[in-house]
């Protein structure tokens, strides 16, 4: 344990909902290193309910880096400076004594601001719905090595599928680009034996939703790869390219 | 709209066709830059080279027209992608940490390519126009006295060089992220395309930015 508390000056987004224009307002706290970033916006958060003032918004669910709701822009990096953990995996013992430290929410036009630091990712689940799953029937559970899946294959798929949704690659993108989410679904079922029958037609349907949405385009500057809490490789929007191009010259199916 | 115009207005197609004449200019530099490579040679190869070029006049021509229509779709959909990208963000932050998570060249397309354009039109100008209607430099064949005179002016030479300096940079991040566009991006040869990228934008913007400092430091009087 340690005693020496840490006194921080949090400067986080206060903002009453979409329509109202939102703010900075200033909380100076004295938190434990060992406290998570979570934990401490929760402390902030009891003392202002005690003073009968409105709680910070903020989302967060598994507290354990695997359900992507948490997630808020520290120091202008998604999911704060420490690369591959989320926002809940974050700890204070990371920051100064005597630090400013900026707490934005995610700012992309396809996730409007609910309230404070809690933006509206459905936006992300669309793009699921136009695509994101395998409807064909793939009968019951095969006896094991039935289909043979090659471990690289396998181990890269299972890269692309550990994606969780949380929207830190729009956030990072300088074009708030969804490309580095979008390309992780597509690639998980790309790259196996039950994703081919409709393999041309899901990136077709989930690039044209992810346009519909104001997503911007990709620029390659691979900001979502290293802010990415999953590490999810820029070779997936590779893949989701190629397949789109493919798609677009050679298939049949029209989107 | 068709399917091929919605495939090519797509977030996808639109950079496709980034990719597509960005690397079409790559090839075309590079036959620009042998051209101008034989300035170091003296007035005689570099004139005879021109009124080569002069003979074949109308396959040039045709060359420059479809030139010019790589040109405008590279820099239209530039400027659109740039556009619509900024909508796609009406709220900036009021920290940004994007020189710890991506390269500057990467994040400066936009203004390296406003500037290469500016030096586009003046170059046109002053180079295009006089090699084919200045009827001193065309007729009597003095392309190497005309460029010689025009990169003894310092200013002129200096604005080339800078420009040449913001091509480097265009180039860098463009080179391998056409490949990344296309899709071919693959653990085996991706590093290659990177490494043949850097070589191939600094090696060519050198050379460029040679000229006017040969002609700038008295070379070829």
């Amino acid at each position: 344990m340690n005693t020496n508390k840490l006194n921080l000056t949090l400067r986080i987004w206060r903002q009453k909902n979409a329509n109202t224009p939102g703010k900075f307002v200033d909380y100076k706290v004295s938190v434990s290193p060992d406290s998570s970033f979570l934990e401490m916006l929760d402390d902030i958060n009891n003392e202002l309910e005690s003073k009968n003032q409105d709680p910070i918004a903020f989302e967060s669910d598994c507290r354990e880096g695997i359900c992507g709701t948490c997630g808020l822009v520290i120091q202008g990096h998604p999911h704060g400076p420490i690369p591959r953990i989320a926002t809940c995996q974050l700890h204070m013992r990371n920051f100064k004594d005597g630090e400013t430290i900026y707490v934005e929410p995610f700012r992309a036009k396809a996730f409007p601001i609910i309230k404070d630091l809690m933006v509206d990712r459905s936006a992300f689940d669309k793009i699921q719905q136009a695509g994101g799953y395998i409807s064909i029937n793939t009968g019951s559970a095969p006896d094991g090595n039935a289909i043979p899946i090659p471990k690289e294959v396998a181990s890269e798929a299972m890269d692309a599928a550990t994606c969780i949704g949380c929207g830190a690659c729009v956030a990072a993108c300088k074009n708030a680009s969804a490309m580095l989410f979008v390309s992780a679904k597509v690639s998980q079922f790309a790259l196996l034996p039950q994703g081919q029958s409709e393999r041309y037609e899901r990136v077709q349907r989930m690039v044209k939703v992810m346009d519909e949405l104001g997503f911007g385009s990709c620029s390659n500057t691979y900001a979502c790869e290293a802010e990415c809490p999953k590490g999810i490789s820029i070779k997936n929007i590779a893949r989701m390219n190629r397949d789109y191009i493919v798609a677009k010259i050679a298939k049949e199916e029209v989107v | 709209m068709s399917w091929f115009t919605r495939a090519l207005n797509s977030s996808i197609g639109k950079k496709f066709v980034m990719a597509l004449t960005g690397i079409c200019l790559i090839l075309f530099l590079i036959i620009h830059l042998i051209n101008n490579l034989t300035l170091f040679a003296g007035p005689e190869l570099f004139n005879t080279v021109v009124k080569n070029l002069d003979n074949i006049k109308p396959l040039v021509r045709v060359i420059e027209i479809i030139l010019v229509i790589i040109f405008v779709l590279h820099i239209f959909n530039g400027v659109k992608l740039w556009w619509e990208n900024k909508q796609a963000r009406p709220q900036s932050y009021a920290v940004n940490a994007s020189s710890e998570n991506s390269t500057l060249f990467s994040r400066t397309m936009i203004y390296s390519g406003s500037i290469i354009f500016i030096f586009l039109v003046v170059h046109l100008r002053t180079m295009w126009i006089a090699f084919n209607f200045n009827p001193e430099v065309h007729h009597n064949h003095t392309y190497y006295e005309y460029v010689s005179a025009a990169f003894r002016d310092p200013v002129y030479s200096i604005a080339y060089i800078i420009a040449m300096i913001l091509l480097g940079f265009h180039l860098n991040h463009g080179f391998q992220s056409a490949f990344q566009t296309f899709g071919w991006n693959n653990k085996k040869y991706f590093p290659v395309i990177q490494k043949i990228g850097f070589f191939y934008s600094w090696i060519t913007a050198i050379l460029f930015a040679l000229i006017p400092i040969y002609f700038l430091s008295g070379g070829g009087l």
